[in-house]
């Protein structure tokens, strides 16, 4: 069992925790993600890990509520149990002296890219963190972000907080302002939709971008295939291959339907745990 | 008298059938097919064995199970005699007698078989494993326990088996298991329906009660490596991580929605239990039509989940003929009973999906039998000009799987082959590394349960061995 032994709710939605899991912690490194059960009728969840703490032997998750699994956790409080938590899985983030980097974090995409956005600047690379979300509530971690980065930026879709844009509008200006040839990498985290944007602007600019894919898992050790997505024409596992992968390869097109299979499947659940975990808020 | 007796037996030419679900019924539920014999129907079809002088079945076993003995006290009705007897030399009876193919091992090879239908060796061998399971488990000796530490990477059937045998002498054995429940292929691969899970839980513990420590949500390569479990103290590694790397045709369309690998649509619907869905979370989709590609027990498997899953037909598509497949011929014979329609000389080369990304058809091209090849059965070539299009919405690619690189990969000083199988000594487990063993898929390829299961004991003794002579 693993205790939760924080928790934070960083939007009506979107909820933090801190989980007790000496080993996985003393090994992790940034990019990779944990799979987590939450009881015996419980699926595989994965999440990218958000922050670690080794001498506490911590690691944190942020997740969104969306559907049945991720609600319920997002009902459990700190002292409760989760009765599974594996992990380190999937590859690190290659972290190494690029130079200019732009790290850019979507929605609750923000979390996966803190630990990335430290560990590039850590090493010495020059990060400019570009965070955003669709209104001001779904916003988090600014501060946490601003200490990671040698700079950072913040938008809002609706202009709720500090300016109207999408996290493209200000990386482009970001990339004009700098000159695309003085960018060497940029890695973006978030929804599909925006990571399929952001690759197909800095594909125009010719400028090296990751990005790490939430494809639908089982086991995430590589045994099932649930998870393969079509990168540069082959197709790749994103629990052992990834989950980061050259973001000018990838296939969103078919990433994207693969991540919808179950949604018919996700209301039903919805619909069935209505009365006992709250359903719909 | 004695004699008398012996002169005057009749010998009963067929097996005692095994008494089953009714077909149109079970391909209802995920309950048991195979009920077990009776008590009456077990002794007298052990009264069938001869005890003839040179036992050959013996020679079938791959872990040495002394099959005349266990069976003779089964016709003196000794039950507790002959489950410890068969539990000798083999910790999974309940396991074995349920998925060995055991027409291809121990009654390949019955003296009986010759002139009639040889003895019931796997439905004996289920009968008093079930028959312990009911009158309470009683363990075998253990030798006191010494001070050192094996750890064993997998608990399929290899690294179970090594388990159970290197606590039996004592070593402190430690289990890593990367998935949330110890059994590994027996948990995730094999159905409910052919090897009730409960069963597997009761064996494994067993194992746990030798002594046996298992650790689940351990991903070995991840948390640990080898190099740092031996670091850590552990004195030697048995690595039985299986066949975990599902095979895909490499056919266009294979990522369309509604493609699985079987490792997938078995997964979910064995150790996740997709058909409890929605009571259980994870979810699996079943189309009306399924055609799953590949012709071993894994695709039988498949093929009559997906009826109980609630599939309106069922399809094996495989390129060879009914004789070479590699299937147990009980389980080929229970999936066409429950109504599993077979496309024989068959393989698919195209997928085809519709705009939302969902399979629709598959395209299949027919072939014939030609020159036997290496594997000695008889090549299927493919027939020019012979495609048609077969309609579906689910496939399932069941042919085969090969070594899960994780270990491999992350474990230096390690020789594998071309494929990524681990290379060992198949007396002795042993591998490149020193004080590192591997055993079962991992080294031979997806093989069958008992064939893990001897690997597990051969490397537990050469464990055993080399420990021995380290530490004296």
């Amino acid at each position: 069992m693993f205790k939760i032994l924080e928790k934070d709710i960083l939007s009506p939605v979107i909820k933090q925790m801190e989980i007790e899991a000496p080993r996985v912690a003393k090994k992790c490194q940034a990019g990779q993600f944990v799979i987590l059960r939450l009881h015996e009728k419980g699926e595989r969840i994965p999440l990218t890990i958000a922050d670690f703490d080794r001498n506490k032997g911590t690691i944190t998750i942020v997740f969104q509520e969306v559907g049945k699994s991720t609600r319920e956790l997002g009902k459990m409080e700190a002292g409760d149990q989760i009765v599974d938590f594996v992990g380190p899985l999937g590859l690190p983030s290659h972290i190494e002296k690029f130079g200019n980097v732009i790290c850019i974090g979507g929605g609750v995409g923000i979390a996966p890219v803190f630990p990335i956005a430290r560990a590039l600047r850590d090493i010495g690379n020059n990060v400019t963190g570009i965070i955003g979300a669709r209104t001001k509530d779904l916003l988090f971690w600014e501060e946490k972000m601003r200490a990671a980065c040698d700079e950072l930026k913040v938008t809002t879709d609706d202009g709720s907080y500090v300016r109207k844009g999408f996290v493209t509008d200000v990386m482009k200006e970001i990339i004009e302002d700098k000159g695309k040839d003085n960018i060497a990498l940029i890695l973006a985290i978030g929804p599909q939709p925006m990571m399929r944007v952001v690759c197909n602007v800095t594909k125009e600019y010719g400028i090296k971008t990751i990005v790490s894919l939430n494809s639908l898992m089982v086991d995430g050790t590589g045994m099932c295939g649930c998870c393969r997505v079509t990168v540069g024409g082959q197709t790749k596992f994103v629990c052992v291959d990834g989950p980061e992968f050259d973001g000018h390869l990838v296939d969103f097109t078919e990433l994207a339907k693969r991540s919808a299979i179950y949604l018919e499947k996700e209301r039903e659940a919805l619909d069935y745990h209505k009365c006992t975990c709250g359903g719909a808020s | 008298m004695a004699e008398t007796a012996k002169t005057k037996k009749v010998i009963i030419p067929k097996k005692h059938p095994m008494p089953t679900q009714d077909a149109g019924e079970r391909v209802k539920n995920f309950n048991e097919v195979a009920l077990g014999y009776a008590i009456e129907t077990a002794v007298t079809e052990a009264e069938r064995c001869i005890q003839c002088k040179k036992s050959p079945c013996l020679a079938g076993c791959p872990v040495e199970v002394d099959i005349p003995a266990f069976i003779k006290l089964m016709a003196e009705k000794d039950f507790a005699g002959a489950i410890k007897k068969l539990k000798e030399k083999n910790a999974l009876p309940a396991i074995c007698g349920r998925v060995c193919p055991q027409e291809s091992q121990c009654e390949m090879y019955c003296t009986l078989g010759k002139k009639h239908e040889p003895v019931a060796i796997g439905r004996l061998e289920r009968f008093c494993a079930d028959w312990e399971l009911e009158h309470g488990v009683t363990l075998p000796e253990v030798v006191p326990p010494n001070k050192l530490k094996v750890a064993i990477v997998g608990s399929g059937p290899a690294g179970l088996t090594c388990a159970a045998d290197l606590a039996k002498l004592g070593y402190q054995v430690t289990i890593f298991e990367a998935l949330h429940v110890p059994g590994g292929v027996l948990m995730y691969g094999i159905p409910e329906f052919r090897l009730p899970k409960k069963v597997v839980q009761t064996e494994i513990d067993n194992v746990r009660k030798l002594g046996v420590d298992i650790q689940v949500d351990s991903v070995v390569g991840k948390l640990a490596t080898v190099d740092e479990l031996l670091n850590e103290g552990f004195q030697a590694v048995f690595i039985g991580t299986g066949a975990g790397l599902p095979y895909f045709m490499n056919i266009p369309g294979e990522n369309f929605c509604g493609v699985y690998s079987a490792n997938e649509f078995l997964t979910r619907t064995n150790l996740m239990k997709a058909y409890l869905f929605p009571e259980y979370d994870t979810p699996i989709r079943i189309g009306r039509k399924v055609a799953v590609v590949g012709g071993g027990n894994v695709a039988m498997d498949s093929a009559r989940t997906a009826l109980r899953l609630g599939a309106e037909e069922s399809w094996i598509v495989y390129r060879r003929s009914k004789e070479e497949m590699p299937a147990r011929i009980e389980e080929a014979e229970h999936a066409e009973e429950e109504g599993v329609k077979f496309a024989f000389l068959t393989s698919p080369t195209q997928i085809f999906g519709n705009e939302q990304g969902w399979v629709e058809r598959m395209e299949c091209l027919r072939y014939e039998l030609g020159e036997p090849d290496e594997s000695g059965r008889r090549r299927p070539v493919p027939i020019s000009g012979s495609e048609y299009i077969m309609e579906v919405d689910t496939v399932v690619m069941a042919i085969g799987q090969g070594p899960n690189p994780l270990v491999p990969r992350t474990t230096t000083g390690l020789a594998v082959t071309k494929k990524g199988n681990i290379v060992a000594d198949l007396k002795t487990g042993a591998t490149s590394k020193s004080g590192v063993y591997a055993g079962g898929d991992i080294v031979t390829g997806a093989a069958t349960v008992i064939l893990a299961m001897g690997a597990g004991r051969v490397a537990a003794n050469a464990i055993h061995q080399y420990l021995a002579g380290k530490n004296t």
